[in-house]
């Protein structure tokens, strides 16, 4: 499997395929058991990564610009000019005048939305999501999904999102990789081509129905054959 | 603005408490108890004021020893509780000890460490200082063992140096934990200096209340006994009350056990 710069991918499949294992091995969080994960030889390029949690994952004794401050902190940036970097990244996601509040005080989706500005406020070239919107409403999913893809739009970084829903796959992502558990393996990848996802009304037209009818098929036929 | 609620809290029990001090005051009037068996409540107050002198010096030493012997316990305790988060190896070999620390009865061991150690003074602290040890060591263990995951994972991935993750991570989500053990054992201190005193059974006036209750008792000033006795209860209340105080303020803006119902 190959990534490129700036793809959007979605790796779907059912829960035991080993999609959250994948993204934790890209992350260098654990080691493969076998095979490699290779990164292009510029040294920036495996630093830059953003991970988003299924949780928000976000610490409940900061507030959420310190939140979103942390990973630059972490790496050293001194606090006031990581407070300000932090506080645009907050308006980004449509948080702006929410940096002081806690986040027992924000709603599912607003931490949500916390923890990515948190993932991409260091300008990160790869983004890893781990299935973000799995806990959210319908509602907050649909909006969520609408301002994610208008994010990358906008700063054309690379996207691993795991998920298990058909929809949100096809209506996210450019290429879909379907994976089978047992082991967990690809067995399929579906592109949806960008002629199709720019039209405004992608979500109830009839090519995301034709798409999302394939990207079932591949999947039920990854099932049985497992 | 305080609320009916709130109100009610404070004024069901203080009701509650007169009504009752006022049955004690009238059953010891009307059986004409004798005060060496049960003084009233109104003779116990006299007395408290009458001998305010040489029992607030004898508070003065008891409040003395518990706070020395909870500081000491909750800086040991969080220590050690850090040491243990570092190693397994560590935890593993010293933890069970703790427990023998905790298990054996400060009683039991009262006599022996005050014979070993020439000040007394010393010795009540270490007593007091056991038995408020283990629940700030323990809870203190438990909060930092039971860090997200999921955040460990991102301090991870941010390259965070072990300090990052003790300082920005571990300790701060051990807190509502090392707080509820401070709770615990600022009861448990108050309650090894008695015991310890009423062991050491100093005499002279560097004594603590314990003394006070012993020697009252061998006196029959049985007054003078309840007297001292309201006022360890009443140590215990207050510091019980400043705990609970100091862990809502810095609790109360994140942690669901300060939440004062406000964000509901």
């Amino acid at each position: 499997m190959e990534l490129a710069r700036g793809d959007f991918l979605a790796l779907l499949g059912p829960s035991g395929c080993g999609k959250s294992t994948l993204l934790r091995m890209i992350a260098g969080l654990i080691p493969p058991s076998a095979g490699e994960i290779s990164f292009p030889a510029d040294p920036a390029a495996r630093k830059g990564i953003g991970f988003v949690f299924q949780e928000p994952t976000l610490m409940p004794w900061a507030t959420a610009a310190r939140n979103v401050a942390l990973p630059l902190e972490l790496a050293g940036m001194n606090r006031r000019e990581a407070h300000a970097r932090a506080v645009e990244m907050l308006a980004r996601v449509e948080l702006a005048g929410f940096e002081d509040a806690y986040p027992r005080a924000l709603s599912g989706g607003m931490k949500m939305r916390v923890s990515i500005a948190r993932a991409l406020v260091t300008r990160p070239r790869l983004l890893l999501m781990d299935e973000p919107f799995a806990a959210l409403d319908e509602i907050t999913r649909f909006r969520l999904n609408n301002d994610l893809l208008n994010l990358w739009r906008d700063e054309r970084f690379t996207v691993v999102f795991v998920t298990h829903s058909i929809f949100e796959s096809v209506f996210l992502a450019e290429r879909v990789v379907v994976m089978a558990p047992r082991p967990g393996r690809v067995v399929r990848e579906l592109r949806v081509p960008a002629e199709d996802r720019d039209t405004p009304e992608f979500r109830t037209s009839a090519s995301y129905a034709a798409h999302c009818r394939e990207v079932s098929h591949a999947l039920a036929a990854a099932m049985e054959a497992a | 603005m305080i609320s009916r609620a709130q109100a009610l809290r404070w004024f069901a029990p203080a009701v509650l408490g007169f009504l009752a001090l006022a049955a004690w005051e009238w059953a010891v009037w009307a059986q004409g108890i004798p005060s060496y068996i049960l003084p009233g409540p109104v003779q116990i107050a006299q007395t408290l004021a009458r001998d305010w002198d040489s029992l607030s010096v004898s508070l003065l030493v008891t409040v003395q020893i518990t706070f020395a012997a909870l500081a000491v316990a909750a800086s040991l305790g969080l220590l050690l509780a850090i040491l243990f988060a570092q190693s397994r190896v560590i935890e593993m070999s010293l933890f069970p000890y703790a427990v023998v620390l905790q298990v054996t009865p400060i009683v039991a061991i009262a006599p022996l460490i005050i014979i070993w150690v020439d000040d007394v003074r010393a010795a009540l602290l270490i007593c007091a200082w056991i038995v408020a040890f283990f629940p700030i060591l323990s809870n203190t263990t438990v909060g930092l063992q039971s860090t997200d995951r999921n955040l460990l994972d991102l301090f991870r991935l941010y390259g965070a140096s072990r300090w990052q993750v003790l300082w920005r991570l571990k300790l701060p989500s051990a807190m509502p934990y090392f707080l509820a053990g401070l709770r615990i054992s600022g009861g448990l201190a108050l309650i090894g200096a008695i015991v310890a005193e009423f062991v050491a059974g100093t005499g002279g006036t560097a004594s603590g209340l314990a003394y006070r209750i012993l020697e009252s008792g061998y006196q029959l000033q049985i007054p003078r006994m309840f007297a001292a006795l309201v006022l360890v209860s009443g140590t215990g209340i207050a510091i019980f009350m400043a705990l609970s105080l100091l862990s809502h303020l810095l609790l109360r803006r994140w942690h669901e056990s300060a939440d004062t119902g406000e964000h509901r």
